[in-house]
């Protein structure tokens, strides 16, 4: 009987706001010093750590890409010599599309979905932890390597033969291969925990209907990654197998195949750029909405749009080899579903110019950023829909014409709306404002650096300029243009340096924010900036899409939820009605670990095909250390 | 702490060592390469000074094997030595090496040729490659893997690939005794 | 369309591109009947393309701009306004299929236009290896076979078709003037129709990353007239030209001395080899090394006397030459035209 009336009191029905927020930030915290930060399993502490590692691996990337500018400003110049450019370019590509790319959109996701659904933490903290220390390891792998000389120089997609174990000798492509294992190990996790805690940790009261975009983006995307990934997983196996080993896979003299190579790579590769530009999508929705001062317009058409473009992102792969002899028959149908997938696209940018039409726009640099998503998007995707014709692609493919398109593509559909995202949730972050002023240099200077730097590019495409090349010859009339997108990748980079000050400085001294600067709709803004480690003192109930605006002043929330240990709502799976408490597990050294004994393995396996045996000991200790019941609390729900 | 720091210096280095790719030779090194001092019984000797200046290059240099590789194909040397288990010519996987198994011997018996059938390679390919060739030789026939060690071709397997050193798989029988008529040891 | 309106649109990429008038690799100017299929329907999509952009910045613009109505709370929506941009939007979609589809269609009829097989009595063998292009002239007689690399000639006005293989790495063969890329893949062989419509001079390059010298491993495809074209056939199926003095002689025997025969083969001499271009008829082509230099003396004795400088990484060595033996060398392959 005392027993139960004892429990009754720790429940945050029982407790006076204070007394309530004060237990719950003893339960929920993360202990200061070295080894919180590295037991840590708060999301919002490894999202945030997400993101600045993968925004430092942009600037990396973003130093190769100014010395191959450097290296291609003039013909025949001897600044990076073949061998090194190789690895640079290559290092470019996989850098910014698995250390910089795929992962901060999963970071945003990390840090933004468990908030927006009104839940304490990610389901599954302990391998959110472990994804972001596999993920740094990845990264460190392929970064060290480069500066030893042994970075990969084969292209960020590696094809075989020259990938292949006669043609690249040394390590540097297993590296590569390698290097997959870790962040794709990486997403896979992150992917697993969105899809979860999307289905099963929404607020109660917040039906599919009404789920913010942003999530739904999230979602689809998760479920793109689950299904991508182990291609690629398959692919580079199979590729250090050969090298390792000697299997036969891709030797056609021993009845392999070159082209399995590209089929396996693209279906991954091609959902792979939708696993980068669907959260995009899906910050765009949200900041259009925020500052249109409306909801975004056709919700229901733009979660049909984002669903389709997923499952259509599997249907487009062969778009990638329109040049390797394919059968004519086949080679067609691929362009009827790349061109069909610019419809969904059609249909995002439509709805997101009718709410602009429809709304009060409020010109924050974050709509400058939305804004400079459209004008550089719509053009990607229009230069999308020309490399997706076939015969147009036997003159553009592997060309800088190919280069501009996913430029345009990618940093107008993915970093545009990053950046504005950036803007936008800082506050949120860090509970001070970015500055509006440099904002809007940082603006000005990447959109008119972006635009000048690869525009000229399609024109070099079609006027015969290939990809891959160190350096061309002075008889080709490109030298004019190569010269001015290489000064004008300097006005590029000049925006993003005054971006990542704004950051520093905005970090420090920036203009303190409250709970909700932007008067936005969604449940991330109902909760103080930063978010306190619990993120929301009772768990909000939701009547709505847009809870903030409908229920203006103060939110429905249940409560009854244990406060000494960490306790979550779990929802049904479409109208989320309370179905069950659940426990949240506590901080945890051991995903470090894990991560730790992981990463040694793969990297021995690249040396050694006995790493996979003897390696996998120290994993199996690490899990069982991991999974041991500790007779917390929590182990008992 | 500090044997391990050394240790990972020393692993990173030989990565470096490993994985560099000089594509040019200067031609006053490559001089000096051809100065190879030779025992008088032309078995064995001294590589140059400067191939140790240079870190071994065509032992342990993956470039470089991977280059001794292509050479192998592309001189011929598969017309007698078959991929290495002989044929006309000697076998380099049966734990005999008829001048001995440094890369010196190796390279001056390419150079020079050798009795009983082997040409002389001196006017038909150059310094760089007749070192790469040797280095790659010498894989072959080695009984414990280097790991810049080529891996297999893209063409029809006969044996498995130098990584995987084939002289101890195909010839799995230990050590290899002493050839009876084994001459003076170098 | 009208000849004048084609003109029209052919003309605006050439003010883009400032009227570059030597340049002949490009897919704008086009020379052979696929590339000129290929640049009306690059220059349709690219013309439709441009007028949807145009199209939806206006409405972007417009959507951000216009005079709007009183302050609104944000869920106050008007029914009959979101009805309306409900069908505004559709309509937006609808047309959206509808133009990818016409290109769909567009796209399907040009790829069955540039794919005809055409009379085959031309075939030529390419090659792909790191880091040329070995050619080989295939016809119903093999006793009229030759071979020779990095140089095609071709008679105007015919479909000629190029059978493609892939040595070691993958390549691709483009010259875009004349017509699309196809790879050369290892494994399978793969097959391209060119036709040249004027006799001229068209270059194209490697467009599948092949390794270290991908960013020079040119081809150069001549068109000739049909009189020319049979007599570059006839004095390429001759053996190479005899020496016609002393310096060119002593090259030759340089030639064979050393380890240049290993590797390259000259028809009516002794150098056999198989691993590097034929230089038979070296000489008269207009490049050498894949597109690397122009072929004069001066720049094969550059070529030979540091190969590894001119083009780090390719598979020639640096042989060791005295000046004079340089010379020679030079001299005599400069001689085999």
């Amino acid at each position: 009987m005392t027993e139960t009336i004892a429990r009754a009191q720790i429940l945050d029905t029982a407790l006076e706001r204070p007394r309530l927020t004060s237990q719950l930030a003893q339960t929920w915290k993360t202990e200061s010093g070295l080894w919180g930060a590295l037991a840590t399993v708060d999301h919002k502490i490894i999202g945030r750590r997400y993101i600045t590692t993968a925004f430092v691996f942009l600037a990396l990337g973003g130093v190769l890409a100014i010395l191959m500018r450097l290296q291609l400003a003039s013909p025949e110049a001897r600044v990076i010599g073949p061998d090194r450019y190789n690895q640079i370019f290559t290092m470019h590509g996989a850098n910014m599309m698995f250390l910089f790319a795929v992962p901060v959109m999963e970071a945003m996701g990390v840090y933004l979905v468990p908030l927006m659904l009104g839940t304490r933490n990610i389901a599954f903290p302990r391998l959110n932890a472990f994804s972001y220390w596999i993920f740094l390891a990845g990264g460190l792998v392929l970064w060290i390597s480069f500066a030893l000389d042994m970075g990969p120089d084969v292209g960020w997609f590696a094809y075989v033969p020259l990938s292949g174990p006669q043609y690249a000798p040394g390590k540097r492509a297993d590296i590569w291969a390698q290097m997959i294992t870790f962040t794709e190990v990486a997403a896979l996790a992150v992917a697993v925990e969105i899809v979860v805690t999307v289905f099963k940790q929404r607020a109660p009261g917040m039906s599919l209907d009404r789920i913010p975009l942003f999530v739904w983006a999230m979602l689809v995307t998760s479920f793109v990654v689950i299904m991508a990934m182990p291609a690629i997983m398959i692919a580079s196996t199979s590729l250090i197998l050969d090298r390792l080993i000697g299997t036969h896979f891709y030797n056609p003299a021993e009845g392999g195949d070159v082209l399995l190579w590209q089929h396996l790579f693209w279906f991954f590769g091609h959902p792979e750029v939708y696993i980068i530009f669907l959260p995009a999508v899906g910050m765009v929705s949200t900041m259009v909405a925020t500052f249109s001062r409306r909801p975004v317009f056709g919700y229901l058409a733009l979660v049909m749009a984002l669903i389709a473009t997923g499952i259509l992102a599997f249907g487009l792969w062969v778009h990638h080899m329109f040049t390797t002899g394919l059968p004519r028959l086949g080679e067609s149908f691929f362009t009827a579903s790349s061109m069909a997938i610019a419809v969904p696209a059609g249909i995002q940018i439509f709805c997101w110019i009718a709410t602009l039409w429809d709304g009060r726009p409020v010109f924050k640099t974050p709509l400058l950023f939305v804004i400079g998503f459209i004008v550089t998007f719509v053009m990607g995707g229009l230069t999308g829909v020309m490399v997706a014709s076939v015969p147009f692609d036997t003159q553009v493919h592997d060309t800088y014409f190919v280069v501009a398109h996913f430029h345009y593509v990618l940093i107008g559909g993915a970093v545009f709306p990053l950046l504005g995202a950036v803007y936008y949730w800082f506050p949120k972050f860090t509970g001070r404002m970015m500055s509006e002023r440099l904002g809007r240099w940082a603006f000005w200077l990447i959109f008119i650096g972006f635009h000048c730097t690869f525009f000229p590019m399609h024109v070099l495409g079609l006027e015969g300029m290939p990809r891959r090349i160190y350096t061309y010859q002075p008889d080709l009339p490109w030298h004019g243009l190569n010269l001015f997108v290489s000064a004008s990748a300097a006005v590029l980079a000049a925006g993003f340096i005054v971006f990542f000050i704004d950051v520093f400085v905005s970090a420090r001294s920036g203009n303190p924010a409250g709970d909700n600067p932007w008067d936005a709709p969604t449940l991330e803004w109902a909760t103080s900036s930063p978010p306190p480690a619990y993120n929301f003192a009772h768990i909000p109930v939701v009547g709505s899409a847009n809870p903030l605006w409908e229920q203006q002043g103060s939110l429905d929330v249940a409560n009854g939820l244990h406060t000494d240990r960490r306790e979550i709502v779990i929802t049904t799976l479409t109208t989320a009605e309370p179905q069950a408490r659940e426990s949240s597990p506590q901080n945890s050294i051991w995903p470090l670990f894990a991560a730790i004994a992981t990463s040694i393995m793969l990297v021995w396996s690249i040396f050694s095909p006995w790493a996979v045996v003897w390696g996998s000991i120290p994993v199996a200790i690490t899990l069982v250390g991991w999974f041991w019941p500790k007779g917390t609390p929590e182990d008992e729900a | 702490m500090r044997s391990l720091l050394s240790f990972v210096c020393m692993v990173m280095l030989c990565g470096c060592q490993r994985e560099e790719r000089q594509l040019r030779l200067d031609p006053p090194t490559a001089d000096a390469l051809d100065k190879i001092a030779l025992m008088p019984n032309r078995i064995g000797g001294a590589p140059p000074q400067v191939y140790f200046a240079l870190n071994q290059p065509y032992e342990l240099n993956a470039y470089n094997l991977s280059q001794g590789k292509r050479l192998y194909t592309w001189f011929g040397c598969k017309s007698c030595h078959g991929d290495g288990q002989g044929g006309i010519g000697p076998s380099f996987l049966d734990g005999w090496w008829t001048y001995g198994p440094e890369a010196v011997s190796i390279y001056a018996s390419i150079r020079d040729g050798r009795p009983h059938g082997m040409p002389a390679f001196k006017d038909k390919m150059t310094t760089e490659q007749i070192w790469q060739l040797a280095g790659y030789v010498q894989t072959i026939g080695a009984y414990s893997a280097k790991t810049a060690a080529p891996s297999r071709n893209d063409e029809k397997q006969t044996r498995p690939a130098e990584n995987r050193a084939p002289a101890a798989i195909l010839f799995n029988e230990g050590p290899a005794p002493v050839h009876p008529d084994q001459g003076p040891t170098p | 369309m009208s000849p004048g309106f084609r003109l029209l649109l052919s003309v605006i990429p050439f003010a883009l591109l400032g009227g570059c008038s030597s340049n002949w690799q490009s897919a704008l100017q086009a020379h052979g009947g696929p590339a000129i299929s290929l640049k009306q329907l690059i220059i349709l999509i690219v013309a439709i393309c441009s007028v949807v952009w145009a199209l939806v910045m206006v409405a972007m613009i417009h959507a951000l701009w216009r005079r709007r109505q009183a302050w609104r709370a944000p869920m106050e929506l008007i029914p009959r306004r979101e009805r309306r941009m409900g069908v505004i939007v559709t309509g937006c979609v609808g047309a959206t299929a509808v133009i990818i589809a016409g290109f769909t269609v567009a796209s399907f009829l040009t790829t069955r236009t540039i794919s005809v097989p055409g009379k085959d009595d031309l075939t030529i063998r390419i090659r792909g290896l790191q880091w040329w292009w070995g050619v080989e002239y295939l016809g119903p007689d093999p006793a009229r076979r030759f071979e020779t690399a990095n140089e095609i000639h071709i008679p105007v006005q015919r479909n000629v078709r190029l059978v493609l293989e892939g040595d070691d790495v993958i390549h691709s063969f483009w010259v875009p003037s004349l017509a699309g890329k196809q790879d050369l893949i290892p494994g399978r062989i793969n097959e391209i129709i060119v036709r040249a419509e004027h006799p001229g001079t068209y270059r194209g390059q490697c467009a599948e990353f092949c390794g270290l010298q991908h960013a020079h491993m040119g081809i150069v495809v001549i068109a000739d007239t049909p009189e020319d074209f049979a007599k570059w056939v006839d004095a390429q199926r001759a053996p190479a030209a005899q020496a016609s003095d002393e310096a060119v002689a002593a090259g030759r025997d340089t030639f064979m001395g050393k380890p240049c025969a290993g590797c390259h083969t000259i028809r009516g001499t002794q150098a056999a080899g198989t691993t590097g271009p034929d230089l038979t008829h070296v000489g008269g082509r207009a490049f050498i090394a894949a597109g690397l230099l122009a072929t004069t003396q001066g720049s094969l004795a550059a070529w030979i006397a540091d190969p590894q400088t001119l083009k780090p990484g390719n598979n020639m060595p640096l042989v060791p030459l005295t000046p004079d033996e340089l010379r020679a060398v030079s001299a005599y392959l400069a001689s085999l035209k």
